[in-house]
C-alpha cells in the first residue's frame, strides 16, 4: 500500500536530550547516542551510558538501515490522526542489532513482509507553534522495494 | 523471617461498574474479605495497609482507603508497579508481617479502568504508563507493545493463532462457573479466529477486557493465625524482576526477563520447583502472552508452551490448570486489583471452596507482567507451611 502522509500527527516535544533525534532529519541525518567511553550505541538517549556509566555521551549519525526484528499492523482506530491500517515496527540498526527504534513502516503491504526484512529511515517534516520543527524518522523498504 | 498466613480474602465482581468509584469499590472487597475471616475480624486489629492502584479516579489513593475503610489510625501505603502491582502489594505486606513489624496487614487492591469512553482509554493509560516522548506519538499503544512480542515469539516458534486462540476459549469456559467474572460466556476457536483484528496477530477474543473491581487480602503472623482461622493458606514465596522498559534494548522479545527473575525469586524462597506447583494464575492479558508465560514460568521448555494447549494440560481436570478463575481474559483486568484477585482465587482454590474447583489443589502461583512488559511480580501459596 502506497504511503499518504495524514493529515495531522501527535508531535513530540524536540528539547533536550530528544532533540538530536527528532530534529536529525533536517539534514538527514538519523541522530542515536553513543558512548565515546565503551563506544556502544543507546537509544532512548540521556545523560548518562546506562552501560558503563560514563557521562561522555553525544548524538552520531547512523546509516538509518536495519532489519525488521517484529511488527505488528494496528487496525483499531485509536486516534483519528492515525487512520488504520497502520504498520509499527521495530527496527535493528545495522550499526548495532540491539540497538532498536520503534516507529512506523510505510509503502509496504503488511502481508508480504516479514522478520528480517531490510529497511531504511526516511523523514517526514511537521512544525507547529506549540511543537518548532519535527523531522519525524519513518522507515521503508530497503531501495524502495516492497 | 518468621511464617505470613493469608486468613481472609474477598474480592467485587470485575465489572464495568459505571455508577461506582474506587471509594465505593476498595470498601465493597474489604467487607467481603472480612465476612470471609472464618473467626471474625476486629477491625481494630488490622496494623497496617498496602493498597495497590495504578490510577487515581477518585484522588489520593492511601487516604481513600482509610478514609472509607475506617482505618484513620493506621499507616496505609500505596504501591504502584504498572500491572505487577497487585502481586507487588501482596509482596511488600508479606515482608512487613516476616519482620515482626505487623502481625495483621491489610493488602487491597483496585483499579477503575472505565473512567472514560472505551476507545480512548487505551491511549489515555498509554500517556499516562509509557514515555511519551518516544513511542507514543508513533502509534506504540499498549496492545501494540504486546503484540511485537507475540509476533516475534510466533515466528520462532511452532505456535500458531489457533493455539492463541485454545488460550482463549480455555479461559472463557473457566469462567463460566465464577460470579465474580467479567465474560461469562463460551467462546469457538472459529469464533476466535474470525474477530476483528485489534493489533496484529490480536483478534477481539485475543485481548482482555476493560474492567473495574477490588480485592483484598488479610495476611498476619504464624503467631496469631489461630486467632483467626484452623484453615490458613501460607504465603510460601515471593519475587519481582525488572527488565528494560522500553523495546529499544531487549534482545529476546520471545520471553519477558522479569517473570523469570520473580519466578527464580518466589520459587527459592518456598524452596520449590515449577513442577511442584498445582495450579496457577498466569498473566493472560492477551492470549499469547500466556503462552510466552508458560515457558519463562518453567511450565513448558521454551518454544514448548502450545504443547501443554493441544494436550489440555492447563486445562481444569488437566496436570496444570492454568486460570481456572477465567484469567484477566475473562474475570477481567482492573490491573491494581488483578494480582490481588488472583491470590483471592487461590485462596480459595487451596482450601478447596473455588466456583471451579481445581483438585487437591497444595500449592498456588499468582504472576502478573506489565509495565508493559518490564515489571513482573510472583507469588506462591500453599496449604503447607513448608
Amino acid at each position: 500500500m502506497s504511503y499518504t502522509r495524514p493529515d495531522f500527527r501527535l508531535l513530540p516535544t524536540p528539547a533536550g536530550y530528544l532533540q538530536a533525534f527528532w530534529t536529525g532529519g533536517r539534514d538527514g541525518q538519523l541522530l542515536v547516542y553513543r558512548c565515546r567511553s565503551c563506544e556502544q550505541y543507546f537509544h532512548p538517549p540521556g545523560p548518562v551510558c546506562w552501560r558503563c556509566r560514563s557521562r561522555e555521551v553525544g548524538p552520531e549519525p547512523v546509516s538509518g538501515r536495519g532489519r525488521v526484528a517484529t511488527f505488528t499492523v494496528n487496525v483499531q482506530p485509536w486516534l483519528p490522526s492515525m487512520p488504520p491500517p497502520y504498520v509499527i515496527v521495530l527496527v535493528e540498526l545495522e550499526e548495532q542489532p540491539d540497538v532498536r527504534i520503534v516507529s512506523q513502516l510505510v509503502d509496504v503491504d503488511p502481508g508480504a513482509m516479514a522478520i528480517g526484512d531490510e529497511v531504511e529511515v526516511f523523514f517526514e517534516h511537521w512544525s507547529d507553534e506549540q511543537h518548532g520543527d519535527v523531522w519525524l524518522p519513518l522507515f521503508r523498504p530497503a531501495g524502495g522495494a516492497s | 523471617m518468621r511464617r505470613v498466613a493469608v486468613v481472609g480474602a474477598g474480592m467485587t465482581p470485575f465489572r464495568e461498574h459505571f455508577g461506582l468509584g474506587i471509594k465505593d469499590l476498595v470498601p465493597m472487597a474489604v467487607s467481603e474479605m472480612a465476612a470471609h475471616v472464618d473467626k471474625g475480624l476486629d477491625r481494630a486489629d488490622i496494623q497496617a495497609a498496602w493498597f495497590g492502584e495504578l490510577s487515581t479516579t477518585d484522588g489520593f489513593p492511601s487516604g481513600i482507603l482509610a478514609d472509607t475503610c475506617g482505618l484513620l489510625d493506621i499507616p496505609v501505603t500505596r504501591v504502584e508497579n504498572a500491572c505487577a502491582t497487585g502481586n507487588d502489594a501482596v509482596r511488600n505486606a508479606t515482608y512487613a508481617v516476616a519482620s515482626g513489624a505487623v502481625d495483621v496487614a491489610l493488602v487491597v487492591g483496585a483499579d477503575k479502568v472505565r473512567e472514560s469512553s472505551a476507545r480512548s482509554t487505551f491511549w489515555e493509560w498509554a500517556g499516562m504508563t509509557r514515555d511519551t516522548a518516544w513511542d507514543y506519538p508513533l502509534g506504540l499503544v499498549a496492545p501494540a507493545n504486546f503484540a511485537l512480542h507475540v509476533a516475534r515469539y510466533l515466528h520462532e516458534s511452532p505456535a500458531t493463532r489457533e493455539h492463541m486462540a485454545m488460550v482463549a476459549v480455555k479461559n472463557h469456559r473457566h469462567a463460566l462457573p465464577n460470579p465474580k467474572a467479567q465474560l461469562r460466556f463460551e467462546i469457538t476457536i472459529e469464533q476466535v479466529l474470525a474477530a476483528p483484528t485489534v493489533v496484529e496477530p490480536f483478534g477481539l477474543y485475543d485481548c482482555t477486557p476493560q474492567s473495574d473491581g477490588a480485592a483484598a487480602l488479610l495476611l498476619v503472623g504464624e503467631e496469631v493465625v489461630d486467632r483467626y482461622t484452623d484453615r490458613p493458606v501460607w504465603v510460601r514465596g515471593v519475587g519481582l524482576g525488572l527488565d528494560r522498559v522500553m523495546h529499544q534494548h531487549k534482545r529476546d522479545m520471545t520471553s519477558f526477563p522479569p517473570t523469570v527473575k520473580a519466578a527464580r525469586a518466589a520459587y527459592a524462597m518456598a524452596g520449590i520447583g515449577p513442577n511442584d506447583i498445582d495450579v496457577a494464575e498466569v498473566h493472560d492479558c492477551f492470549s499469547g502472552v500466556e503462552m510466552i508465560s508458560y515457558e519463562d514460568l518453567g511450565f513448558a521448555e521454551r518454544f514448548g508452551a502450545y504443547k501443554l494447549l493441544e494436550n489440555g494440560e492447563t486445562t481444569v481436570g488437566g496436570r496444570l490448570p492454568v486460570n481456572p478463575s477465567g484469567g484477566l481474559k475473562a474475570k477481567g483486568h482492573p490491573p491494581g486489583a488483578t494480582g490481588v484477585a488472583q491470590c483471592v482465587e487461590l485462596f480459595e482454590q487451596l482450601r478447596g471452596e473455588a466456583a471451579n474447583q481445581v483438585d487437591k489443589a497444595r500449592i498456588g502461583l499468582a504472576h502478573n507482567i506489565g509495565g508493559p512488559t518490564a515489571v513482573s511480580a510472583v507469588t506462591v501459596l500453599g496449604i503447607g507451611k513448608d
